[in-house]
């Protein structure tokens, strides 16, 4: 039936689009699979089983906060359905379960599905169905390709921007420093470290000693230990929340006071600095682009304010200082706002479009002064992070918003 | 693991070539083949894609059935044997641009030498031990993936984009849906070849070690080429899964082939029923749906209830599939006799 139906509609959507942008006021009512005047069916695919099992929470934020939309009498008048699937982290059974929104329950998109490898996997097929795979949950630095994927999308600043501001800020700051590297080996350590070296460019020998961990190692105390024997005098932490815990609690231990930079993904207090001691964590480096819940800085911001009331309200569940829930909560808002903008008009190209073209656009969890911006040419949503040091029992953000934009 | 052992030891004892414990009647497989053959025709893509995969885990559980159920060896290392076949699958389609069809037997013969050649040192280990040893292999698999020396080949921790076949002679049918088909006719090919195996004189071979290794040493059988043997065989057919899930999957990745994999190969082997070959589809279809099942239940609880189901199945029917086969097959008699 797909296949029957496509030509002439696509016909129709794209006369469609044209007539809108020269007049939207009369814009008519426009519908692709997945959409009708009482809903919109958006799919989702999550890791709630599996080794990524942690950040199952992002999904269970943003059915909460689907349903503070539903509540509140929907988007232009129609209901989300919001439909989220379990991968385990398997890229097969993305393929799996992506093949089953698309075909089965006809969702007019895929929204922040988790995971590199995952959306990996699924990106060819969204791409020749033409569905939109949209703010996908990962930080690969491949998902900015408007012209060969037109129909993927990320959404954080991805792991080479944010290596990238790490690199301006010791190159200012300490040009003849002695970088120590420790990464973890997947595909978000390496990105990393690539953006890294990129950045530091001609001066790239800077990096002296650099250690690789498997998630499966109980504790990374030797990697710590040799890296401080290279005589480094910074320390690059490209590491997952616990693993984060684990460098800063053997630094202390070994009285070794490098320059310590933590990458954002463990920046959490509630679950990296706290549990590591924060006596062991001042000084220590990182960037930011969203609010951290545990920080008391924001008790009296407007936008989390919004934030907590929604938790109470929707989502007595989800744990304020769990980094997961303020970014479920962010991009789910980023995907409302584009559906509000898409109006009538919901084919699969216009929410493209209208994806492509956000301007300015604040959720209420990012710091004040981080934006998102996207054009027909950008397709990485948030590219703006600003430094932090961890003094007390909370970050203090310093210098100006950096932007991390790979053209610089 | 008793319920595995005791299905393995529970040989029958009556016939020497057990030709009903390894198959299924002449016209069960029949309508097992039409349903196979017509289903695709009335469903969507989307199931035809889940069939297809239910094909390729069938395979995978098979292989692991001929180890196990025949030889009576265990491997929890069967995801490394899948991963090198998809990886040889993808990097021969994506790098030397060969024919899909033809990667399948080269990366069916490379994993027959793999696991051939783990067979050897895997000789001096037995039951547990052995399993141990290849759960080894599983865990450093994805690891040994990701190396820097061989990313140019395998693309390291991002995987490989493999593309999809389209149906050849220009036949009026899906990419799905040929695919499907060609998948087909590679289980049924292999299916007949595992069932005239284990009844060949190396079967018995297999079995005569699987029952009792001094005996069957006694026996004149050459112990250390046959266990090494079901090893190889084993290995290859999971290669030739392993390529097949590549080509239908359309990427390969490190992380697609964890230990994980290998234990759900395990868990639908014993569902499926060890050593009763037409069991592995049946647990191909368990480790395929039920965890969808379980999803449906509960998100936040699917690994629990999906162990729930998992424990009642082995608690109520602990020989799996083949047991409700038998028992079917009883009550049939019975109603043709009164």
């Amino acid at each position: 039936m797909h296949s029957r139906l496509n030509l002439p509609f696509a016909a129709v959507a794209a006369t469609v689009i044209a007539f809108a942008s020269t007049t939207s006021a009369l814009a008519q009512k426009k519908y692709d699979t997945g959409a009708t005047d009482s809903e919109i069916r958006i799919g989702n695919i999550m890791p709630y089983s599996g080794p990524a099992s942690a950040y199952g929470v992002i999904g269970k934020t943003e059915a909460a906060y689907f349903n503070k939309i539903n509540a509140e009498g929907g988007i232009n008048g129609r209901k989300i359905k919001f439909i989220s699937y379990d991968d385990g982290y398997s890229p097969p059974k993305a393929v799996e379960q992506a093949r089953k929104l698309v075909e089965s329950d006809e969702v007019l998109l895929i929204f922040n599905p988790l995971g590199t490898p995952s959306n990996s996997a699924i990106q060819k097929y969204m791409n020749a169905k033409k569905v939109p795979q949209l703010f996908v949950a990962t930080g690969a630095t491949k998902w900015n390709e408007p012209k060969e994927f037109p129909w993927t999308m990320g959404w954080q600043p991805s792991y080479q921007s944010e290596a990238r501001i790490y690199a301006k800020y010791l190159l200012k700051e300490k040009p003849d420093a002695k970088i120590s590297v420790l990464y973890q080996n997947d595909d978000f350590g390496k990105d990393y470290l690539k953006g890294l070296k990129d950045a530091l460019g001609a001066r790239a020998s800077m990096v002296i000693a650099e250690e690789s961990y498997e998630t499966s190692e109980p504790t990374i105390d030797n990697h710590v230990v040799k890296l401080k024997a290279s005589g480094a005098d910074v320390f690059l932490s490209i590491t997952t929340p616990k693993f984060a815990a684990q460098a800063i609690k053997k630094l202390a231990e070994i009285e070794w006071k490098p320059l310590h930079i933590v990458s954002n993904v463990s920046a959490s207090v509630g679950s990296v600095i706290k549990p590591a001691g924060f006596e062991n964590a001042q000084g220590i480096l990182s960037a930011a682009y969203a609010k951290d819940g545990a920080d008391a800085q924001w008790d009296d911001d407007a936008g989390m304010k919004k934030f907590l009331t929604f938790l109470q309200k929707y989502d007595p569940d989800g744990n304020k200082l769990d980094g997961s829930v303020v970014y479920g909560y962010g991009v789910a808002q980023t995907m409302v706002k584009v559906l509000e903008m898409c109006g009538d008009n919901l084919t699969r190209d216009n929410v493209m479009k209208q994806a492509a073209s956000l301007k300015d656009f604040v959720p209420d969890t990012l710091l004040p002064g981080v934006k998102i911006n996207t054009s027909p040419t950008d397709f990485a949503p948030i590219e703006q992070l600003q430094m932090m040091r961890f003094k007390g029992e909370k970050w203090e953000l310093f210098g100006d918003i950096i932007s991390g934009e790979l053209s610089n | 693991m008793s319920a595995v052992q005791e299905a393995v030891t529970d040989a029958p004892a009556v016939e020497a070539v057990p030709k009903r414990a390894l198959t299924l009647g002449t016209g069960t497989s029949l309508t097992v083949l039409a349903a196979l053959i017509l289903a695709p025709l009335f469903v969507k893509n989307f199931i035809i894609f889940q069939m297809t995969m239910l094909l390729v885990y069938g395979l995978a559980v098979l292989a692991l059935n001929i180890l196990t159920g025949g030889s009576g060896q265990f491997s929890l290392g069967q995801s490394a044997f899948y991963a090198v076949g998809a990886y040889t699958s993808a990097i021969l389609m994506e790098h030397a641009g060969m024919n899909y069809a033809l990667t399948l037997p080269i990366a069916g013969l490379i994993c027959f030498i793999f696991g051939f050649l783990f067979g050897q040192p895997a000789l001096r280990l037995s039951g547990v031990y052995l399993a141990l040893a290849t759960f080894a292999l599983a865990t450093a698999m994805p690891q040994l993936l990701k190396l820097g020396y061989i990313e140019h080949w395998t693309g390291g921790v991002q995987g490989l984009v493999v593309t999809k076949p389209d149906a050849p002679f220009g036949l009026p049918m899906s990419q799905d849906m040929w695919l499907y088909y060609f998948t087909l006719v590679i289980t049924i090919a292999i299916y007949v070849f595992s069932v005239n195996l284990l009844k060949s004189r190396s079967g018995r071979a297999f079995m005569a070690i699987r029952d009792n290794e001094i005996a069957a040493s006694a026996m004149g059988v050459d112990v250390a080429l046959y266990k090494t043997l079901a090893f190889g065989v084993s290995a290859g057919i999971t290669g030739v899964a392993g390529g097949l899930g590549a080509i239908a999957v359309q990427f390969v990745a490190p992380d697609g082939y964890t230990i994980t994999l290998a234990i759900q190969l395990f868990v639908g082997m014993v569902v499926g029923g060890v050593g009763w070959l037409p069991g592995s589809i049946v647990g191909s279809a368990f480790i395929i749906f039920v965890p969808n099942i379980a999803e449906g239940i509960s998100k936040g609880l699917s690994g629990a209830v999906f162990g729930v189901i998992l424990f009642l199945v082995i608690f109520l029917v602990p020989h799996g599939a083949r047991q409700v086969a038998l028992v079917a097959r009883h009550l049939l008699g019975k109603l043709k006799k009164s």
